[in-house]
Formats: structure tokens, sequence, C-alpha cells
């Protein structure tokens, strides 16, 4: 054990309610010792569920051991009691790229730049998430969105090709489509298995859907539509209604579980309704 | 007790599924149901059949094979269906304070022991 790992255990023992376990997380997490990471990690959560710095540290370490998704959860949840954490908004911004989303990742590192300008490091992700359609692993390790991401997460990052969970029919980086509500499709596209623009297509049907849908929940009582989730071996989709009088569809492959899709979709949505507003 | 209904029963003791059935895709007929009193289960199945027949055939225009789960969320409640084999589907009538996770895990799994 070194000094300072064992320094910060012996005051966090004889101060169990003070804040060395964010130094001692970070220092085991830096060191590798990430179960001991964990542990100390969640321990402080549990004494301070509400500080967000010990969500970060949470984030970091889940990330490190390859818990993407809670990853995000935790960054999430820092960014619920911290609004203006850089590092849970380029930890985040760093997953959406991986997923595919480059608008959300952008979005969020824009909100990090201008809660700090003078971060060189957050104009340089924004430049190489604007122009990276297809990272490298060697480009990733050399140059992260973020300097605070674990190492691990850099370093399972998809192979050259493959920026965004690209399924095996071929969606990948697009995969996002804004329909008219007659069947018309205003932007976005979505690819078939053999890369044939499917757009269209799959725009003439879902008007029907989302009538369908409105019909459903009227006639059973519950109210409006807010979204369907549709899980299929080739890829989930999710749908949401960015306007009365339109439809959003994305799709991800489907190993993204739906819960982190429904959080892509709302962020397209949200897109979808200021691209919407700039054409008016 | 048969398979259609051993699988409703396992859907029913979800927390907070008002009911469920088990309809036929094609036509949206009912073949077996276990509904709480006032839900009407011939609805539920023609509206559940039409809602999935399209997303079938939207997941097909996309180049993808069927769905295997679909779940409608409504403002005060949820249509979950899980189509299985021989044209049938489990459907669900579910309420805000379902446990979906547990939900969605049953239905596919009673849709798989079905014929």
């Amino acid at each position: 054990m070194s000094d300072d790992i064992r320094a910060l255990t012996t005051r966090l023992a004889e101060e169990p309610n003070s804040l060395a376990f964010l130094e001692l997380g970070e220092a085991l997490r830096r060191r590798g010792q990430l179960d001991s990471a964990y542990k100390v990690a969640r321990g402080g959560l549990s004494r301070y569920p509400a500080l967000a710095d010990a969500h970060d540290l949470m984030a970091r370490i889940l990330g490190d051991q390859g818990d993407l998704a809670g990853a995000f959860d935790a960054w999430a949840e820092a960014l619920r009691f911290d609004p203006m954490r850089i590092g849970a908004l380029k930890g985040i911004a760093f997953l959406y790229f991986r997923a595919g989303d480059v608008p959300a990742a952008l979005e969020h590192l824009r909100r990090a730049a201008d809660i700090d300008p003078d971060d060189i490091s957050i104009a340089q992700a924004i430049e190489r998430v604007r122009g990276a359609e297809a990272p490298s692993p060697s480009a990733e390790s050399a140059s992260s969105p973020e300097a605070e991401v674990p190492v691990t997460v850099l370093s399972s990052a998809a192979p050259a090709g493959r920026a965004a969970p690209a399924s095996a029919n071929g969606h990948g980086e697009n995969g996002v489509l804004l329909v008219d509500g007659k069947g018309l499709r205003l932007n976005g596209s979505l690819r078939g298995p053999n890369n044939e623009d499917v757009g269209d297509r799959v725009a003439a049907e879902l008007a029907g859907v989302s009538k369908e849908a409105s019909r459903t929940t009227k006639l059973l009582g519950l109210g409006g539509w807010s979204a369907i989730a549709v899980e299929a071996p080739d890829g989930n989709l999710f749908l949401v209604a960015p306007t009365p009088d339109t439809l959003l569809l994305t799709v991800r492959e489907s190993s993204l579980p739906m819960a982190r899709l429904g959080l892509i979709a709302e962020r397209a949505a949200k897109d979808a309704r200021d691209w919407l507003g700039r054409q008016k | 007790m048969n398979a259609a209904d051993a699988a409703l029963e396992r859907v029913t003791r979800v927390p907070g599924v008002r009911g469920s059935l088990l309809i036929s895709g094609t036509d949206g007929l009912v073949v077996a149901e276990r509904l709480m009193d006032g839900i009407d289960g011939r609805a539920i199945a023609a509206l559940a059949a039409n809602l999935v027949r399209r997303l079938d055939r939207a997941t097909s225009r996309a180049g993808m094979r069927a769905p295997t789960f679909v779940h409608l969320h409504g403002n005060s409640g949820s249509v979950l269906a899980a189509p299985g084999r021989e044209d049938l589907v489990l459907v669900a009538l579910v309420g805000v304070d379902a446990n979906l996770g547990l939900a969605r895990v049953e239905m596919l799994d009673a849709v798989g022991h079905l014929a």
C-alpha cells in the first residue's frame, strides 16, 4: 500500500464522516484497485447521497470497470445535483459519442465549454467529435474527447469504422429519422442491411404507427402516448413525438439497453424540436 | 392449467399488471385472457394486434426481423406485447406503477414456453 493511500485510509478510519473518501477512492482508481475504489465510493455515497463529487467519482470507477451504463447513470446523478459539473458533462458526452449520438455528445461538450470557456481540452474535444465519424483506437487513446474519461473506457472504444454502435444491419451512425404526420421524411437517415437507404419506406409506415398508438391509448383509457419501445433481434427502436405533428424514430443496436436508448431518443427529440423551430 | 393459462397467470402476478391476454396476431382475436373487471379484452386484442402488425411492417421495411417485444407508453399506463410463435401474441395492460422490468421478463419467458 502506498503512503498516500495508507494516509487517506487512516484519515477515513479516524473521520468516517469526512470527505476523505473522495481522495481515497480516486487514488485507488488511479492505481487500478477498482474493487476497493468502488467500496470506498459506495460507502461515501451512502453518507453523502446528494454530493455530486461522490457520483462523479463513482462514474469514473464504473467506467473503468466497463460498466458504461452505470457510469452514465452516475454522471447523470452528478449533474442532477450540480448541473455545472464539467467532468460529468464531458463524461456523458463521451458516452453519447460512443453510442453514436454525436449531436448529444456535442451538446454536452458545448454546455461544458459555456461553463469554462478557457478549458482548451473541451474545445479540442468538440473539434474531434465534429470531425470523427470513424474514430480509430489510436486516435481515441491519443486525444479523447474527455481527458478524465476512464482509461478502460477509451481502450474499449469501437474499432475503426464503427464510431457508432454499428449493428449487423448497418444502422450505425445514421439511425435517426424525423417523419411528418403524413409519413414523409423530414430529416435523418436510415440504412438497411445492404446499406441501402430505407428511410422513406420506413417513414411511410410510421405515420400509421403513430395513429394506431394514439387510437390504442385513447380507447384503453391510457391518455395520450408518449413513446413506443420496440425490441427486435437486429436492433432496438424508440419512437417519440417531438411535436404533435411529427414522429422521431431512433434505431440502435440491440445490445444498447432500452432505457439508454430512451435517453438518446429524448435528446434527439429535443434537437428535432430545435431544428423544426429553426425551419419556421 | 394449460400453457396459455399458465402464461397469463405468470404475467398477471406481476405488480401493477391489470390483465393479460393471448391473442392471434393476424386477426386480433382473443385466445385466452385474464383481466380485471371492466376491461374489454376484445378491444385490447384488436388494438394491440394492429399496433404490432404496423411495427412489424416498419421493421420489415428497415430490413430488420420482426419485433420480439413492444412497449407502448401511455400517460396513465402501458400496453406491452410479446409476439411469439404461431402468430400468438402475449399482451399485458399495466398501470403506471407496474414493475415493467419484471413484466417484460415474465412475458418474454412465458411466450417462449408457448407452442
